[in-house]
């Protein structure tokens, strides 16, 4: 595929990326190029085709949710942009580099540039917080030890849990250990964050600090992609809605136009769902 | 009828038992070293290996479980300078324990490996760890945390075990007691007391490994 | 010097691994039935029961089973009784399976959930009751995959009643192996036979765990 194709008419978030707090590292990208691009990508499991030619851009410092039913394609869209799905045509590339499945070089350069939050946070529980979170940089990046540690202090306390690098992950609650999640994919400097539906692992009254941490990421500037339930937070926070629908992205665009403005049946049908 | 037991022939030759429990330390020591390294290696080929080494690794582990380790210590012992390679005791004994443990920490490995979680192998391949990488630092840590206790009874079960290597003139624990109880004819003291010891030694490296695997194997602020 | 033919050797072997087997199987039934009653006195609640047997256990399991055979087969002789290697093995391996299957029972009938012996005390049933109709048919499910798999412990352990003088497999390997000159051979036909012995009876240990464990999900 041509990176040089046209951005397709999707309009770039009003945020301004150069005030980003300085615990991100601004992303490397030119401005005005899309960090994802997503063109005619299909996904099959055996026959069941799950994904039937999606075409998406994400813009620098974009925040972009996605919203729809279970079964709708969403979460194995999120799962393809950074490899742990194999999809059969199409092509996807970050921040300008090519998802090749076949290239173990190329898929963990790609890794490197994308994060990903998980619902069941993925902690590892032999390791400490701190451990947690400096591994990928100590293997990957050679980061040198005193940096590392350094850096894991500041993203622990960016999440708020700065006095937790030492704790080990069973003893710390839900949505403490999906922030230190969030605090290990950020200690890998990613150009865009993926998060897969990351509070409904969690207790209703564990939700709000999680979801408080990820918009304040998406004011620093970070370029978020999320798969999520919590509308509200989705339309408070995202700059573009997606609405997918059996494999298609079925309608798109500002929440205030998703959320009251629906136009197709099938998103109406899907938000008047939500409060049934 | 009265039955004399007289322990103090063999007390006296303490020496001798205290030498004898050494080695069978020593010995359990470096099995259990080159054992659990051949353990690994084969729970990853059994595991994730490709399919001819899953293969042979199979056979391995089969083979070794289903036949008496006195068995295999003689056919390294007395069959294979036959075949033109000749082993001291001690060579023949550390061997004949490593391949035992090795089959027997195999299996226990890999039950610990195939029972990672999905996730942890997708969190370690999403921050760009490579597969050695993820084997290493992200499956087999916890993995050898589920299966230590099992891992630990089976070291104890081949230190037990040794007491055969006696018969191929291996100065252990037993061959101690044998030796002392050819001088003092006190063969029943000789091997109760020698039993013993080995009880002891048994509870001791228990308590040995379940410390040390905490703090040295999969320990969570020590090493990664 | 006598010649020995290939079939010479593997016939010799054949029929000495007749005794192993017979040595297993006394082994196998009598510390059955060992283990049984201990299991039974062990779950009487009874402290001191529960203390001794479980001694007991940890004896047999912490020490080699080569120093068992040694001291059944000389202490036997300090009572004056002419002992022959059969009669140690047989009681070495019998004690010893005891206490293996015994705490492999216990660990199955305290796997039956504890609601099982509250309700069955609650339906007025008494401990035998309680015990031989609702705990341990429950127990027996999930003994029998373990208890087949310790029969390959058993058969691998008589290999020890050799270094008594008892001639089963091994000794009939050993002396063999000294007549002929041809150690690698025999040792390794010796194998084989443990091979050809134990490797089914673990393949259906390992089916029937599988099985149990489909059955409970």
């Amino acid at each position: 595929m041509s990176a040089s194709a046209d951005p397709s008419g999707t309009d770039p978030s009003g945020a301004d990326p150069s005030a980003a707090n300085p615990v991100l590292v601004s992303p490397h990208t030119e401005v005005g190029a899309p960090i994802v691009r997503i063109t005619a990508l299909r996904k099959s499991f055996g026959t069941n085709e799950v994904l039937k030619g999606i075409d998406l851009d994400v813009m620098r410092g974009e925040v972009v949710a996605v919203i729809g039913k279970s079964g709708s394609g969403k979460s194995t869209l999120l799962r393809c942009i950074n490899g742990l799905e194999v999809f059969q045509e199409g092509s996807l590339s970050v921040d300008g580099k090519p998802l090749l499945h076949d290239s173990a070089l190329a898929m963990r350069e790609l890794r490197q540039r994308v994060g990903m939050i998980f619902q069941s946070f993925n902690l590892f529980p032999h390791l400490s917080v701190g451990r947690n979170v400096m591994l990928a940089p100590r293997l990957v990046k050679k980061r040198r030890a005193d940096e590392n540690e350094a850096r894991a202090r500041q993203l622990l306390a960016r999440v708020g849990l700065a006095e937790k690098f030492d704790a080990m992950p069973d003893q710390l609650s839900g949505g403490q250990q999906q922030r230190v999640a969030i605090a290990r994919a950020l200690a890998m400097d990613p150009a865009v964050m993926l998060c897969d539906e990351i509070t409904s692992a969690l207790d209703p009254e564990l939700v709000g600090e999680v979801l408080r941490v990820v918009e304040s990421l998406a004011e620093d500037g970070m370029t978020l992609l999320m798969v999520t339930h919590e509308m509200g937070f989705a339309r408070k926070v995202a700059d573009r809605i997606i609405f997918m629908d059996r494999g298609r992205v079925h309608e798109s665009g500002p929440p205030d136009k998703i959320f009251g403005h629906p136009e197709t049946p099938e998103l109406k049908q899907f938000l008047s769902s939500l409060h049934d | 009828m009265r039955i004399a037991l007289d322990f103090w022939p063999v007390l006296v030759q303490w020496p001798l038992l205290l030498e004898g429990a050494a080695w069978t330390l020593g010995l359990t020591a470096i099995a259990t070293l080159l054992g659990s390294g051949i353990g690994i290696a084969c729970a990853w080929a059994r595991a994730k290996g490709p399919r001819p080494l899953r293969w042979a690794a199979g056979v391995y582990v089969e083979l070794i479980r289903n036949t008496p380790f006195i068995v295999q210590l003689f056919f390294i012992f007395f069959g294979l300078p036959a075949a033109g390679i000749k082993l001291t005791p001690l060579t023949a004994s550390i061997l004949a324990m490593t391949i035992n443990l090795g089959a027997y920490a195999t299996e226990i490995i890999r039950a610990g490996i195939v029972a990672t979680p999905r996730g942890q192998i997708e969190a370690g391949e999403s921050l760009a760890l490579s597969r050695v990488q993820i084997f290493f630092h992200v499956v087999l840590p916890p993995a050898l945390k589920r299966v230590w206790p099992a891992l630990v009874s089976q070291i104890i079960i081949v230190m037990l075990g040794s007491a055969v290597c006696g018969q191929i003139s291996m100065e252990e624990l037993s061959h101690a007691a044998n030796l002392i109880q050819s001088r003092n004819f006190r063969a029943f003291e000789a091997y109760i007391l020698a039993t013993l010891v080995y009880l002891g030694l048994a509870v001791l490296v228990r308590r040995l490994l379940n410390w040390v695997g905490p703090r040295f194997v999969f320990g969570g602020r020590g090493g990664a | 010097m006598v010649d020995f033919t290939l079939w010479d050797i593997l016939r010799n072997l054949l029929l000495a691994a007749r005794w192993t087997i017979v040595l297993s199987l006394i082994a196998f039934i009598g510390g059955g039935v060992m283990g049984l009653v201990l299991l039974v006195l062990r779950l009487g609640r009874n402290r001191f029961a529960d203390m001794v047997i479980g001694g007991y256990v940890q004896l047999f399991q912490g020490t080699p089973l080569l120093m068992q055979l040694f001291l059944l087969y000389f202490g036997i002789a300090l009572f004056g009784v002419d002992t022959s290697p059969w009669v140690a093995a047989c009681m070495a391996l019998t004690l010893y399976t005891s206490a293996y299957l015994t705490e492999i029972w216990r660990g199955c009938v305290e796997a039956v959930p504890r609601g099982q012996w509250e309700a069955s005390a609650s339906l007025a049933l008494s401990f035998g009751q309680q015990l031989s109709h609702i705990i341990l048919p429950q127990a027996l499910k999930i003994a029998v995959p373990p208890t087949v798999g310790f029969l390959v412990q058993v058969i691998k352990g008589t290999a020890l009643a050799s270094v008594i003088g008892f001639v089963e497999l091994t000794k009939a390997g050993g002396m063999i192996a000294n007549a002929t000159y041809e150690p690698l051979l025999v040792y390794g036909f010796v194998a084989l036979i443990y091979f050809a012995i134990c490797f089914p009876i673990s393949l259906v240990a390992g089916s029937l765990e599988r099985k149990l464990h489909v059955g409970q999900r």
